[in-house]
């Protein structure tokens, strides 16, 4: 029978097609202005490293003003100090760690011709590569040693090398960088995770860098800090690059990753450790506050999805259920008008069974219809997003439509469509079949 | 066959209470040929309604074949208009965006037959009315005894024991009348009980036997003119 009443609901469709286009447009659009939002909540609060989810740490210590807590009302630090980044990182107590902040080198190309660009870099440690499964096209990351040895290597993104070397393989090659020669150790395939989840501190939404290089080089060679730097306490008047070095300010990010529970519980016992230790020697002036938190914690913790986008995606689907109303009301027309049908396939023999199967049949089509339509309004809707935020660079990644979306437009489609056709059905499969069979 | 005792319709509004039936009894027999006549509001489609399951009754019983049929839930309600009972309108009642074909197999469809045995009984229902030609013609394409004839073979088609006729020649002239009524004559010899519900006279003399209604009851009491021309029949 479903063969049969998928070709009833064509003949029906058919035979209303004014109403059918107001019912599939209905749905398209509030499919469209929701699944719009959806699929820019859904890229900001994806998780593009959830497969290692629970083994990827955060790192957070509370160094703050004990009078003045950093984020209300217990909130620890989101960034380390660079005294706690060496030590906790000297203390190699991971599986893996890795410090990292963000800065920016001048690339100076071969060639006389070529002019001199600045590029956004990262100075990070080895591990941050294989941490957050780095993929490379060419070469690979260094190797400790080389954070040891604050040896110059760099690791290039694909544009750049691109950019540089024609695509082609540049390990082994030279590349200046503020008047310095550094070595390409890798050059790293496609790889943009969104949200940027190890730094969502510097805006989480941006391209990531372009040029990564060893965080020791990074420190020695006092490459400047491009993200955010919080201080509670003052930096002592002509203390220099040392004393920023000393300070409470907190400007590094680090991660760890811990293999089991039992591994992530001994971190943290050596966290605490470490911290009741600094309190020894004056610092670490607050209560006990450290946590380790995963990136699917640490980016709700820091809420990479805006409050904002909450409201709009609320809004949205208040707007979807006004254009499922109005379905509603198009159905009830449409039921309305085939009442002489429905009686009469009553007196033929149809249960109220058979009837209901028969209208959810062309509900659902007209759902999928109305799916596939907002599936091309919601491309439309994240175009209109795009121009209107045209001048931010990072809102190319806030707008891209997955396959996982296409299909969760379509099914929400014929889900709302089924859900508006309920009422409808039941009234039609209610009709009492003489009534409308006398009527001649 | 079908046993109608002392069955009461009530059709009740906020304000108003309409009996369209009142103790209404009445026993037809297998193979018979029934008209019912009586005046507009009589409650002669009323019956009709009530006969072919369209409509609960308010009191009394309904034995169809033996089985009561204010017991059954829906669904067997369905399957026993689908399996017992044909239907014929004055106004024919086919599926405009359908053609005839599809028409007569809707029932069909309702009780379960697979694609071939549909095609056979479609095939000889609508050959059986003389439409063999037109199978893919819609309703539209077809004269208004044409599509009465439709709608007898869609009745036909599932075979049912029992024919119900709702002025079946309301909508057509004389000569469409008389030829959709020799059908029904020799549908009703082949075995079909037929009760057909008419306002015109004429037509009901085409049965074996005549039931006058008056004010939802059976009424002894048929007009002269109805008896005089039961009698000359």
């Amino acid at each position: 029978m479903f063969r049969y009443y998928l070709k009833l609901g064509t003949l029906s469709i058919r035979a209303n097609p004014v109403l059918s286009a107001l019912m599939v447009a209905a749905i398209a659009v509030g499919i469209g202005a929701c699944m719009t939002i959806v699929t820019v909540r859904h890229v900001m609060s994806g998780n593009p490293i959830e497969h290692k989810d629970s083994q990827l740490y955060h790192v957070q210590v509370d160094n703050w003003n004990p009078d003045d807590p950093y984020d209300d009302p217990d909130g620890a630090p989101v960034q380390v100090t660079y005294l706690d980044a060496k030590a906790l990182f000297d203390a190699n107590r991971a599986f893996r760690q890795t410090t990292s902040f963000k800065t920016a080198r001048v690339v100076q190309p071969d060639g006389e011709d070529a002019r001199p660009f600045q590029e956004d870099s990262r100075a990070t440690t080895a591990d941050f590569f294989p941490m957050f499964d780095v993929p490379f096209q060419f070469g690979s990351g260094w190797d400790r040693s080389s954070d040891e040895t604050q040896e110059r290597v760099v690791v290039l993104s694909k544009e750049l090398n691109e950019k540089l070397f024609g695509g082609e393989d540049s390990v082994g090659r030279a590349l200046m960088l503020n008047d310095e020669p550094y070595r390409v150790s890798g050059v790293i395939d496609t790889w943009n995770p969104v949200p940027k989840y190890y730094d969502v501190n510097n805006n989480p939404f941006e391209d990531p860098a372009q040029l990564f290089l060893p965080f020791s080089l990074a420190v020695a060679n006092s490459f400047d800090n491009n993200g955010n730097t919080s201080c509670w306490k003052p930096i002592p008047d002509g203390a220099g690059r040392e004393g920023f070095l000393n300070s409470e300010c907190i400007w590094i990010q680090m991660w760890v990753e811990l293999q089991n529970a039992s591994a992530k519980q001994d971190y943290m016992n050596f966290l605490d450790a470490y911290v009741e230790e600094q309190k020894l020697l004056g610092r670490f002036p607050r209560p006990l506050n450290n946590h380790l938190r995963t990136p699917s914690e640490w980016m709700e913790y820091n809420e990479v999805v805006d409050e904002d986008v909450d409201v709009l995606l609320g809004l949205a689907v208040l707007f979807l259920t006004v254009c499922l109303l109005n379905t509603i009301g198009l159905l009830l027309a449409k039921a309305m008008r085939r009442s002489k049908d429905t009686s009469l396939r009553r007196a033929l023999g149809a249960s109220k069974t058979e009837l209901f199967k028969q209208h959810v049949i062309e509900a659902g089509m007209i759902g999928m219809a109305g799916g596939l339509l907002g599936v091309g309004m919601t491309w439309l809707g994240l175009r209109g997003i795009e121009n209107i935020f045209v001048e931010y660079d990072f809102i190319q990644h806030l707008v891209r439509m997955d396959w996982s979306m296409v299909m969760l437009a379509v099914a929400l489609a014929i889900a709302s469509a089924l859900g508006a056709a309920l009422y409808p059905t039941w009234r039609t499969c209610n009709i009492t079949p003489a009534s409308h069979l006398r009527l001649q | 066959m079908l046993n109608m005792k002392n069955v009461s319709k009530v059709y009740r509004t906020d304000t108003v209470e309409t009996h369209a039936l009142r103790e209404f009894s009445l026993t037809v027999d297998e193979g018979e040929f029934v008209s019912v006549t009586g005046p507009s509001g009589s409650g002669k489609t009323t019956f009709l309604n009530i006969a072919g399951l369209l409509e609960d009754l308010t009191s009394g019983t309904y034995e169809l074949d033996g089985r009561d049929i204010s017991q059954l839930n829906d669904k067997e309600r369905s399957r026993v208009r689908n399996e017992k009972i044909g239907f014929i309108f004055q106004s024919f009642n086919l599926i405009p965006e359908l053609n005839i074909f599809d028409n007569v197999d809707v029932p069909l469809r309702y009780r379960g037959f697979d694609a071939a045995e549909r095609k056979r009984r479609i095939e000889q229902s609508i050959e059986m009315v003389g439409l063999g030609s037109r199978m893919q013609h819609l309703p539209a394409q077809l004269s208004g005894g044409q599509q009465q004839r439709v709608a007898i073979a869609r009745a036909l088609a599932g075979e049912p024991r029992f024919l119900l006729a709702d002025e079946p020649t309301g909508n057509l002239d004389s000569h469409m009348a008389d030829s959709v009524l020799d059908l029904l004559a020799e549908i009703n010899k082949a075995g079909t009980t037929i009760i057909m519900v008419t306002h015109e006279l004429a037509l009901a003399d085409r049965a074996r036997r005549n039931i006058f209604v008056r004010d939802g009851q059976v009424s002894d009491n048929a007009p002269e003119i109805h008896l005089a021309t039961m009698a000359a029949g």
